[in-house]
């Protein structure tokens, strides 16, 4: 029992309106590569808060080394051994990596409080060096490479004298040699004495560096094992777990004419050679992993950032689209994954969301015209159900699912035959998913070609007529409804990068 | 629960209703006056108080765009500068022989151009915030002002033009008319027309506007614009009042006018308020100075009263929104 | 295709980094071009000249870099020089015997005072910078006018000690440069080899990381203006030492000034990044240009607008910089 030099045992977190982590449990040996996975919204991003102080559990006990502790607020954490290194990393641009590695713990001269800056870049240069970077610690922070900044956040950890570390999705920005650099490091850290918490997508990278891993689902304790016991197969399916119920009532559409056709469509640094086509009644499901590209393609088509290379044809006329505007009047619509920033003007009224891109077509030349935008409102709210006093409450005073359902009557309010719906049900209840599926079952029968940007599986599987599955800015496979089953998409997701590798090498 | 929410929703209203910032504004608008005409006997003169809009209405044009420009979360330091530099062309041109028409005309296309291009420049270069881009063309402005008159004075304009700023319609200053059908304007631009509302859309929330296909960009140039068209057209009517305009001139009225757009209950972060705020408060300051004045109260000295109101009308209605509002604000 | 992308970027990195040389040479064409249209200009009397007239200049610029360096800005501090001004002149001029140093401490004490103010508003209360300044401007340019009751103090109410701050010698060093130059060292240390110096980077830098990092966002924020006003301040006593003279208008508008020297010295407004030696050269190359334009016959009234396009192309070119830096790096990333 007292090998672990960490244990979380009953932790429970609940957020408003959402239950995070459910009597999950977690522990650390000394001297090992714990990995921990699980799907978006598994919980895993509450339980490192948890870990590093920044949220505290409802129930439950952190033991460390032993003695029963408390974690009140990030630096208590860090005090006691804990570091972190974040997806995004943290640090101040402006300033030196001498100064990122060392700020709030500097080297300072007894009497007078100067800073010693030689000692402290010899230190940095060291600390970068004993993990085998030769970053110069007097550049700045802000002009290295993601990779390059987490080796410096390492050294952070280092000079914490960090005895665990936690490592969020560390190589989910970085190329597979920088990956691999990173775990050169992470053993070497393992066989200095460091205890490391491995949080990652990528099933490729846990059979590389854990010894254990852990396996969260919607919040929940699914097991730990060791690596050696358990397949990749196996993992797949415990990580995505549930069976597809009939939660989504897919009415099958007749698939008509080609809508939208995209051919190797490019954006520097982003996407590569993304090419597809979309017909009359199909819904195309397109998953991949976040930062796979995925948002970045729907948001090239509508136009806000724009594509680099490549062509997008509307009933085969080819388009330039630069801007959501253009999008829109070419019949293209957007439901944006962030409702809240993207999608809503929270102090708006329901009525004055829903108008806010057909605003001058319910004008009489300019002027409000609130009849009008009253009846428009008034009829998609009671079409899509949205429940509220009426059409004039404030959309930050309704719930998530009614709010993305104001959402998605901003598109109907439109003219539009594509549209494009990116994590429509994301963070909403289940009625209302239920309720959205329906709705986008309805707009395909009649005739509306929509494509569903979506990480949540079984939705996928329910609601796509073809999926698409990218992996960092390229499509990585393509399946029919019929053949696709999870253990496919989720293959194409995750480990597609080797086999293409390998490919090239041979 | 659901009717909870109802009861409470509509309790705040009927506070919001009482304790809008509007009615605070008009009381203390006649606060000031009853203590206005007991300090002074001649206060209370209906003709006198007219003459006195006179005097302060000319930045008064400015406070109208300059309500859009902070609803968006913006502000424009350069509108001062715009004033100067469209006066002084205009003086100059109409010292070369151009008739008075024209040089006017080309007073309002100076300005025009002046604020569109503050519009392009903030657009064009987002990561520049506006206060910077207009920090420096107000530097300009007002330096080609000094380019083209030097430290000279220019003047000696027809009469009839004089009758812009000193001029009265059945005993209606003139310069009043002509604010309360811009204030009237401005105030149906803003809150009757597709453009004001897309305007509050962007204060209060610029992405979501993009994404729903609002022509942001546009709508700024068109808001800076405006602004500088404004500028303009209180150049002429101080330049009329005057009888003479320097490079110099109007310093300081860009403070005065975001002073006034605040205290009208416009947050300066964007998305609030109403624009019948800013025209009570224009009147508020007014009158005022005017007030103060009577009682020889040293103009220098209003500047202290001016600056400490601006400084208390950003800080109330902070106050305000975080008690009421915290709901809200949790969201973020 | 890949050697020539990451060549160019090598160019605009070390355009970035070796910005203050571009500004030096800059201002050795500049110099050269001046002097062979009028000898006179690099004369020694005329350099002391330039550089006695760009120290106060300078030691305002170094308290603007502070603010500018926490993502603020500081339009007051024309109206605190002013008043504190006003408040050491009125002060010495009833009292002829007050030794210097005590006036510009007097001095320095109303600006710190004044500054503190703003501290306040800025830090404790959310009112953002420009706003807090605009206001407290006005209060500050009111409360001039009030005490002098819209006099002048003029030379000769002044005694000669008060007047000899600006035309005395310390160290064989005229005293204002002596004191600029005792300013930056000061700041130097103070901002590269202290904890609290480098925690105003920090804070300007990535906010939210401070205040993870434990770091005092509102005491830092109320610190820099604090020292914003103090420095003012103490300018005030230099400049009407220097002009001989006190007024209710004394250095209206020149934070404009002071924002140019600190824009141009490659402080991002942005916040986070600045350097003393890069502020240095920027209050130099608009005192050169403000002592060189008369030189080569460009009116006097020249300058605003040549000091506004300066401004106005200094950032921009570092928007554009930075665009061009953030492309590359999205190029080279390989997917």
């Amino acid at each position: 029992m007292n090998d672990f030099i960490l244990e979380l045992d009953n932790i429970s977190k609940s957020f408003p309106g959402v239950k995070a982590l459910n009597k999950v449990k977690f522990s650390l040996r000394s001297r090992e590569v714990h990995a921990l996975i699980g799907e978006n919204g598994a919980g895993k991003s509450t339980f490192i808060k948890i870990i590093t102080g920044v949220h505290q559990p409802d129930s439950g006990d952190i033991f460390l080394f032993g003695k029963k502790v408390t974690f009140a607020n990030p630096t208590v954490a860090r005090d006691k051994g804990i570091a972190a290194i974040y997806q995004n990393t943290t640090c101040f641009p402006d300033m030196t990596v001498t100064e990122n590695i060392f700020l709030g713990h500097e080297y300072v001269e007894r009497r007078t409080n100067r800073i010693l800056w030689k000692k402290m870049h010899e230190r940095a240069r060291e600390l970068l060096r004993s993990i085998g970077s030769n970053i110069d610690p007097e550049e700045k922070m802000g002009s290295l490479s993601v990779a390059q900044q987490q080796m410096v956040e390492i050294a952070k950890a280092l000079s914490q004298d960090a005895k665990i570390l936690l490592m969020d999705e560390p190589t989910a920005a970085l190329t597979n040699r920088e990956a691999e650099e990173l775990f050169a490091i992470t053993r070497r850290l393992k066989e200095a004495g460091t205890s490391i918490i491995f949080i990652s997508h990528r099933i490729e990278d846990i059979y590389k560096i854990a010894d254990r891993v852990t396996i969260f689902r919607d919040g929940c304790y699914v097991g730990t094992w060791n690596i050696s016991d358990i397949t990749r197969d196996e993992l797949i399916k415990l990580m995505v777990g549930r069976e597809i119920t009939t939660l989504f009532p897919k009415k099958q559409a007749k698939i008509g004419n080609e809508l939208l056709r995209v051919e190797r469509l490019y954006r520097a640094g982003v996407f590569a050679d993304i090419s597809f086509k979309l017909h009359e009644g199909e819904i195309l499901g397109i998953t991949g992993l976040i930062g796979s590209g995925r948002s970045e393609v729907a948001q090239a088509i509508f136009g806000i950032a724009p594509a680099d290379g490549g062509q997008i044809f509307i009933e085969n006329r080819a388009v330039k689209i630069d801007n959501p505007l253009k999008a829109i009047k070419l019949g293209i619509g957007y439901l944006p994954e962030d409702r809240q920033i993207q999608g809503l003007v929270l102090p708006f009224s329901i009525m004055e969301n829903i108008t806010l891109p057909v605003i001058e077509e319910l004008s009489r030349r300019g002027w409000l015209h609130r009849t009008a935008e009253y009846i428009k409102a008034k009829e998609l709210a009671e079409l899509l159900r949205i429940k509220a006093t009426s059409v004039f409450d404030r959309a930050y005073s309704l719930s998530g699912g009614n709010q993305q359902k104001i959402v998605v009557a901003k598109l109907l309010a439109a003219r539009l035959k594509v549209l494009i719906l990116d994590e429509p049900t994301k963070g909403i209840d289940v009625g209302s998913k239920a309720a959205i599926h329906e709705i986008m079952s309805d707009l395909a029968c009649q005739g509306f070609g929509i494509i569903m940007i979506s990480s949540e599986m079984p939705e996928v599987l329910g609601m796509s007529d073809r999926i698409i599955v990218m992996h960092e800015g390229r499509v990585t496979g393509e399946f029919d409804r019929e053949e696709a089953t999870q253990e496919k998409i989720m293959e194409a997701a995750i480990t597609k990068r080797i086999h293409q590798r390998i490919a090239e090498v041979l | 629960m659901e009717h909870k929410s109802i009861i409470t929703k509509k309790e705040i209203s009927l506070r919001n209703f009482f304790f809008q910032w509007e009615w605070m504004l008009v009381l203390i608008f006649i606060v000031i006056n009853v203590i206005n005409s007991n300090l002074s006997p001649y206060y209370l003169d209906a003709a006198q108080l007219l003459d006195a809009t006179m005097a302060f209405l000319d930045k008064a044009f400015i406070v109208l765009p300059m309500t859009f420009v902070i609803i968006l979360g913006d502000i424009d330091i350069s509108v001062a500068s715009t004033v100067a530099l469209s006066a002084v062309i205009m003086a100059v041109i109409y010292n070369h022989g151009v008739s008075m028409v024209i040089a006017m005309i080309i007073c309002l296309l100076v300005g025009t151009v002046c604020g569109f291009i503050n519009g392009y420049l903030i657009v064009k270069f987002k990561e520049l915030s506006a206060v910077i881009v207009t920090l420096s063309t107000m530097i300009i402005y007002r330096g080609i002002a000094y380019i083209i008159l030097k430290d000279q004075a220019a003047g000696k304009f027809p009469t009839w033009y004089q009758f812009l700023g000193w001029g009265k319609i059945w005993g209606i200053p003139l310069i009043l008319i002509v604010f309360v059908i811009f204030a009237i304007l401005f105030g149906l631009l803003l809150h009757r027309t597709t453009f004001g509302r897309r305007v509050y859309a962007m204060g209060n929330n610029i992405t979501a506007c993009r994404f729903s296909g609002v022509e942001v960009d546009k709508i700024k140039v068109i808001i800076y614009t405006l602004t500088g068209f404004m500028s303009a057209v209180t150049a002429l009517f101080l330049t009329s009042r005057m009888g003479s305009t320097r490079p110099n001139v109007a310093i300081g009225y860009e403070l005065d006018v975001i002073a006034m757009v605040v205290l009208g209950g416009i947050s300066t972060a964007g998305g609030k308020g109403r624009i019948i705020g800013p025209i009570i408060s224009v009147f508020l300051i007014g009158f005022l100075r005017y007030g103060l004045g009577l009682i020889n109260v040293p103009s220098q000295e209003l500047l202290i009263i001016i600056g400490l109101l601006l400084i208390f009308a950003v800080m109330i209605p902070n106050l305000k929104i975080n008690t009421k509002n915290i709901k809200f604000i949790n969201k973020f | 295709m890949a050697e020539i992308i990451l060549e160019k970027k090598s160019r605009i990195l070390s355009f970035a980094k070796f910005r203050e040389l571009g500004l030096l040479g800059f201002i050795i064409i500049l110099a050269v071009f001046v002097q062979l249209r009028n000898p006179s200009f690099l004369t020694m009397e005329n350099i002391n000249d330039m550089i006695k007239n760009t120290a106060i200049l300078s030691i305002l610029s170094v308290g603007m870099m502070l603010v500018i360096i926490t993502r603020g800005i500081d339009l007051s501090i024309g109206a605190t020089l002013a008043l504190a001004g006003m408040i050491s002149a009125l002060t010495v001029s009833s009292n002829p015997h007050m030794s210097p140093i005590t006036t510009m401490l007097l001095g320095t004490a109303v600006g710190i005072v004044c500054g503190g103010i703003i501290g306040f508003l800025v830090s404790k209360t959310s009112i953002l910078p420009i706003i807090a300044t605009l206001g407290m401007m006005n209060v500050y340019r009111g409360l001039t006018y009030m005490v002098s009751n819209g006099r002048w103090v003029s030379a000769n109410q002044m005694p000669a000690s008060f007047k000899a701050i600006a035309t005395g010698k310390i160290l064989g060093i005229n005293t204002l440069i002596f004191i600029a130059i005792v300013i930056y060292i000061v700041f130097f240390y103070f901002i590269n080899y202290t904890r609290t110096g480098r925690q105003i980077y920090a804070v300007g830098s990535n906010p939210d990381s401070a205040k993870i990092s434990g770091i005092d966002n509102e005491k830092i924020l109320w610190m820099v203006y604090t020292i914003m006003g103090a420095l003012a301040g103490l300018a005030g006593v230099l400049w009407v030492s220097k002009f001989a003279s006190a007024q209710g208008d004394t250095a209206m508008g020149y934070e404009m000034n002071v924002i140019a020297a600190c824009v141009l010295g490659g402080v991002n407004i942005a916040g986070g990044s600045g350097k003393i030696s890069g502020i240095i050269l920027g209050s130099l190359l608009l005192g050169i240009l403000n002592n060189a334009l008369p030189l080569v016959n460009v009116s006097p009234f020249w300058q605003q607008a040549i000091q506004g396009i300066i401004i106005l192309v200094a950032v921009i070119i570092n928007a554009l910089v930075k665009r061009s830096v953030d492309r590359n790096n999205l190029i080279r990333r390989k997917i």
